[in-house]
């Protein structure tokens, strides 16, 4: 297993008491090797997951959907809509599983929260300006409190990356705290970085330390809003990540790859990412979720294939 | 080079692959099988598909199938008709696969690709004109203006024949596409050649990529997972013997996919009728209100 993880497991000195000492730590990880990354990235995709373990993980990844819908177009209907298929996504076999929660902007919370009302869908909601993230802290942070308030049991929140390209360590960092506080107890908060406008790999290790730094619950690829979203490379990467932080502070925190992912075949891909990165301690929704809307369609076919051994087709599941 | 090297020049060998959303990938599993002429000799490797392959070219023919059939009847019998002229540009080479397959004489093959081309223009022109064949107005006592139209079933499975390699494969398939069905291909099992070959004719034809996809193999093999794929709206088991037939029949019942059984066929150089076209049809009747009917009868 390539590892660039840090020898030692001294408790973190106090990295984020000024920009420079923020940055010092930051920079001094170590560098990503990109060619070995994608190369392991690849070769732990072409993985054979048949019969009993393909019908394990299928579940599994329906378990750990995070079923969103984030357009502008959105209406309380299409919320309650999706808010119902993610407690039964396959109405003709209960015995499926539900997804982890159902993913919205913060004005759709309380419609959501309702659709899902007594079953065990959380309810996720973006905010801080999402998907740019480009407004002020204050408004900011009125957003994630909106979102607390109508009942999200997530806050997906964007970092400023315009701040962290610009090597403003310390403002994302604090950014990151404010939300963290907004969050309340009630809360858990996903950070989204964006990966696709990070440029390299490097960066994307620096921002999820410094995620994970400013308490993070959860370390996310993307918005689904930009070119490049969500890659078996950059997933591994932040799965490496976590696994480093935690043996350095016994924090576990989650990881959530989100768009483009389409397809069960990349699903079962990310989730041999998962086991062969952290392990089965991140086999749970509760550390690894996908931020996707057509996969569940797609994985619901394919267990539908496992159970009838007929393939199914999109006549035999829901039109989102 | 001296001239000795061009006497000795190497052959060139085809790899013949399968046809599939407008591509040409070897088949998913990476096997071949040896086809041999009607005398047993070696001819070239094919791609031996495997259920893989074929979901994959049902979800091409699914992708496809919006554009296809929504494109006008027109548009559809220009491009059948292309079809035919480049077909028309590469005789030669189906001939000599024809006469190979089916161990005829080259005037015998050639007559068979001439008819075949004829087969693509007869079709063409059926594009625009079987709507007014099987459709139109309706006589209803009430005051309504009724309207029937054809429309085409969906994703269609072919058993192409196994005897009749490029003819027969041709009079299959175009009655399916001609209305706006797309189609997925199962050619001959021992003579699949010319239906491979067929797929680079319909590449250059500005046929949209997934409307036909060519499989070739084991026809039981690929067949079975195809009949009971839910995507699949109907099969046409023109290439199937009895047992086959039978079995897939039972297979399509599941999702009732719509089933043309196999009919004896004694000359594919017959004017085939339309019945293979209106097979893969459905009929949608609207009913128009005009208003109540006067004391006089009706109110137009």
């Amino acid at each position: 297993m390539p590892t660039n993880a840090p020898t030692a497991a001294p408790p973190l000195p106090d990295v984020a008491s000024s920009d420079t000492t923020l940055r010092h730590f930051l920079h001094g990880l170590p560098g990503v090797d990109t060619v070995g990354l994608e190369a392991r990235a690849a070769a732990l995709g072409t993985r054979s997951i048949k019969t009993t373990a393909k019908a394990y993980a299928i579940d599994l990844a329906i378990s750990m959907v995070d079923l969103t819908t984030l357009e502008g177009a959105d209406t309380p209907g299409k919320v309650r809509a999706l808010g119902a298929k993610a407690v039964h996504p396959d109405p003709t076999d209960p015995a499926t599983p539900s997804t982890a929660a159902v993913c919205v902007y913060p004005d759709m919370v309380a419609s959501a929260k309702e659709a899902v009302a007594g079953s065990s869908v959380k309810v996720a909601s973006v905010a801080t300006a999402f998907p740019a993230g480009r407004a002020a802290l204050p408004v900011k942070l009125a957003d994630v409190r909106d979102a607390v308030a109508a009942g999200a049991d997530e806050i997906d929140m964007v970092i400023d990356r315009g701040a962290f390209l610009a090597g403003k360590y310390l403002k994302v960092y604090d950014e990151i705290t404010a939300v963290k506080e907004a969050c309340g107890t009630s809360a858990r908060l996903k950070v989204i970085f964006e990966t696709g406008e990070l440029s390299t790999y490097d960066n994307i290790r620096r921002a999820s330390w410094l995620g994970m730094l400013a308490g993070a619950d959860f370390i996310k690829t993307s918005t689904g809003k930009v070119a490049v979203n969500a890659t078996p490379a950059n997933t591994l990467l932040m799965l490496e990540a976590v696994r480093d932080f935690r043996a350095r502070t016994g924090v576990q925190v989650g990881v959530k790859p989100a768009g483009g992912i389409r397809t069960t075949k990349d699903a079962i891909k990310f989730l041999v990412l998962v086991n062969e990165t952290v392990g089965e301690d991140w086999l749970d929704n509760h550390w690894f979720r996908f931020g996707a809307s057509s996969l569940l369609n797609d994985l619901l076919m394919q267990r539908q294939k496992l159970a009838t051994g007929r393939y199914s087709g999109p006549d035999y599941v829901t039109v989102d | 080079m001296s001239d000795k090297s061009e006497q000795q020049r190497l052959s060139v060998f085809k790899t013949y692959k399968l046809y599939v959303g407008g591509k040409f990938p070897r088949s998913e599993s990476g096997r071949v099988y040896e086809v041999s002429d009607s005398k047993g000799k070696w001819l070239a490797n094919a791609p031996l598909s495997s259920r893989k392959d074929a979901r994959d070219a049902v979800v091409a023919a699914r992708k496809a199938f919006g554009a296809w059939s929504g494109a006008t009847a027109y548009n559809r019998g220009q491009i059948l008709y292309r079809v035919a002229e480049m077909l028309e540009g590469r005789r030669s080479q189906f001939v000599h696969e024809v006469a190979d397959a089916e161990g005829l004489s080259k005037s015998k093959a050639n007559e068979l690709v001439e008819a075949t081309i004829d087969r693509w223009v007869w079709y063409a022109g059926w594009t625009d004109k079987i709507a007014q064949v099987v459709g139109g107005g309706n006589p209803v006592a009430g005051p309504y203006f009724n309207l029937s139209s054809p429309e085409p079933t969906g994703v269609v499975t072919v058993l192409a024949p196994q005897e009749s390699s490029f003819l027969g494969l041709v009079s299959v398939i175009a009655p399916v596409i001609a209305t706006g069905n797309t189609a997925i291909v199962i050619a001959s099992e021992r003579s699949p050649l010319p239906a491979l070959s067929l797929g680079e004719v319909l590449a250059t034809s500005d046929l949209p990529g997934g409307v036909v996809n060519v499989l070739s193999g084991r026809t039981a093999e690929i067949a079975a997972p195809l009949a009971s794929h839910q995507d699949v709206n109907a099969i046409d088991l023109a290439g199937a013997d009895d047992v086959l037939a039978k079995e897939l029949e039972i297979a399509a019942a599941d999702n009732l996919k719509r089933v043309l059984r196999p009919q004896p066929v004694d000359d594919w150089r017959a004017v085939p009728g339309i019945e293979r076209m209106t097979a893969f049809l459905e009929t949608k009747t609207v009913w128009h209100p005009t208003g109540s009917l006067g004391a006089s009868g009706s109110s137009y």
